[in-house]
């Protein structure tokens, strides 16, 4: 087996020393470092996205609750806003039907004092016709004249509470 | 490849390719030096072209790239724990070197370095030593209840402290072995089927399927010995610094 022929072990262990040593050179100086400082950066960025994205989420849920907020401030005005009208709106039907109440109040007074007025002055006019029906009834049944203030207090008399 | 007469140890031979001489040493650039630069040469390519572009989010490349460094880094953190850190450039690359040579050397016509127990077994005794210096670096004299288990009964420490020197001991020999078997027995088996395949001509389309079995395993194989290399030196630098 050539593996076991000493005189290439000096030349073999020379050249492994130097191809290893210089390769050890090139890996610690060159290579590593810049696979570290690559591998590093890109934990940062990743890092610095997730923190950035985590922000941004924080934001848009801040914006979202302003939006739901002022949503609900603008639900609750316009509500107010409505029962607001609503109130107003039936105050002023109040008002009117207070002032027709009262119109028709008066107007109703005022018939009825007409009206009562009337039937004064009808009842009077009854009377007036009453007596002298009966002055003329009595008149043609007696055959003579009974005075006028006699028929009239009899016509009192039936009239009565109705007078 | 001369049918007839294959000789499956011929793939291991090393010969100079530039020959060079330091004192009375033969230090002669070989086939073997050549694929461990190109090992080198490819890791650092591979390495620096994927990542030049620096993508947040990586590319095929990149994506390889990043993730032969984090499964190396997962590796160190859980078996060694955040005190291993600063051995993670002598892991990452004694993982990327295996690994390239174990399968670079699966294309054909190439050489494998780590079928040479001189190179396992250097990896290996300088990963013992450096362990064993760690040890007794941060645990003084300490380190030497490594050889004790905490709470056996005293006397157990006739047969458990040479049983625990010897496996202590046995380490780098286990760590070289294991390694450059798998890729001799590997390469020697694919060389013997591909010469059975070129001896039976025409038929050998049914050894065919077979060759290409092995030659998956193999790349399984060179991978895996790769990541069982790495995370037995990450075990013995647990031992190192925190004592079992």
């Amino acid at each position: 087996m050539p593996q076991f022929d000493p005189s290439t072990w000096v030349s073999q262990i020379f050249w492994l020393v130097i191809t290893f040593g210089a390769l050890y050179f090139l890996m610690a100086k060159l290579a590593l470092p810049r696979l570290a400082s690559i591998l590093e950066e890109r934990e940062n960025r990743v890092t610095g996205d997730l923190e950035k994205a985590e922000r941004l989420k924080q934001e848009a849920e801040e914006v979202l609750a302003d939006y739901q907020k002022a949503i609900a401030d603008a639900r609750a005005s316009a509500i107010a806003a409505l029962k607001e009208s609503a109130n107003e709106i039936s105050a002023i039907g109040a008002k009117r039907q207070a002032e027709f109440d009262a119109q028709l109040a008066d107007k109703t007074q005022i018939a009825e004092d007409k009206i009562n007025a009337a039937r004064i002055e009808a009842m009077e006019h009854i009377k007036d016709v009453a007596v002298e029906v009966a002055s003329a009834a009595t008149g043609k049944l007696l055959g003579s004249d009974v005075t006028e203030s006699k028929v009239s207090k009899a016509v009192d008399d039936v009239l009565g509470g109705k007078g | 490849m001369a049918s007839g007469s294959i000789d499956p140890m011929h793939q291991f031979e090393i010969y100079p390719i530039i020959s060079l001489q330091l004192g009375s040493y033969d230090i002669s650039f070989t086939n073997s030096a050549l694929f461990m630069a190109l090992s080198a040469v490819l890791i650092t390519g591979f390495l620096v072209y994927s990542t030049r572009g620096r993508a947040l989010v990586p590319g095929r490349w990149q994506s390889m790239a990043e993730m032969s460094y984090e499964m190396v880094a997962n590796l160190l953190r859980d078996n060694v724990g955040s005190a291993g850190r600063q051995y993670f450039p002598f892991v990452f690359t004694l993982f990327m070197f295996i690994l390239f040579g174990n399968v670079i050397g699966l294309v054909p016509g190439t050489f494998t370095f780590t079928s040479h127990i001189a190179v396992t077994f250097a990896l290996a005794i300088v990963i013992f030593l450096a362990v064993t210096v760690i040890g007794f670096v941060r645990h003084g004299a300490g380190f030497l209840r490594l050889f004790f288990p905490h709470g056996a009964p005293l006397w157990t420490a006739v047969i458990l402290i040479p049983i625990e020197l010897v496996s202590y001991l046995s380490r780098p020999i286990s760590l070289s072995v294991r390694l450059f078997a798998n890729m001799v027995v590997g390469h020697v088996l694919l060389k013997v089927l591909g010469g059975f395949l070129i001896m039976l001509g025409l038929f050998g389309v049914f050894v065919m399927p077979v060759l290409v079995s092995i030659q998956a395993l193999e790349l399984l194989v060179g991978a895996l010995q790769a990541y069982v290399f790495t995370i037995l030196t990450c075990i013995y630098l647990h031992d190192a610094i925190h004592l079992h």
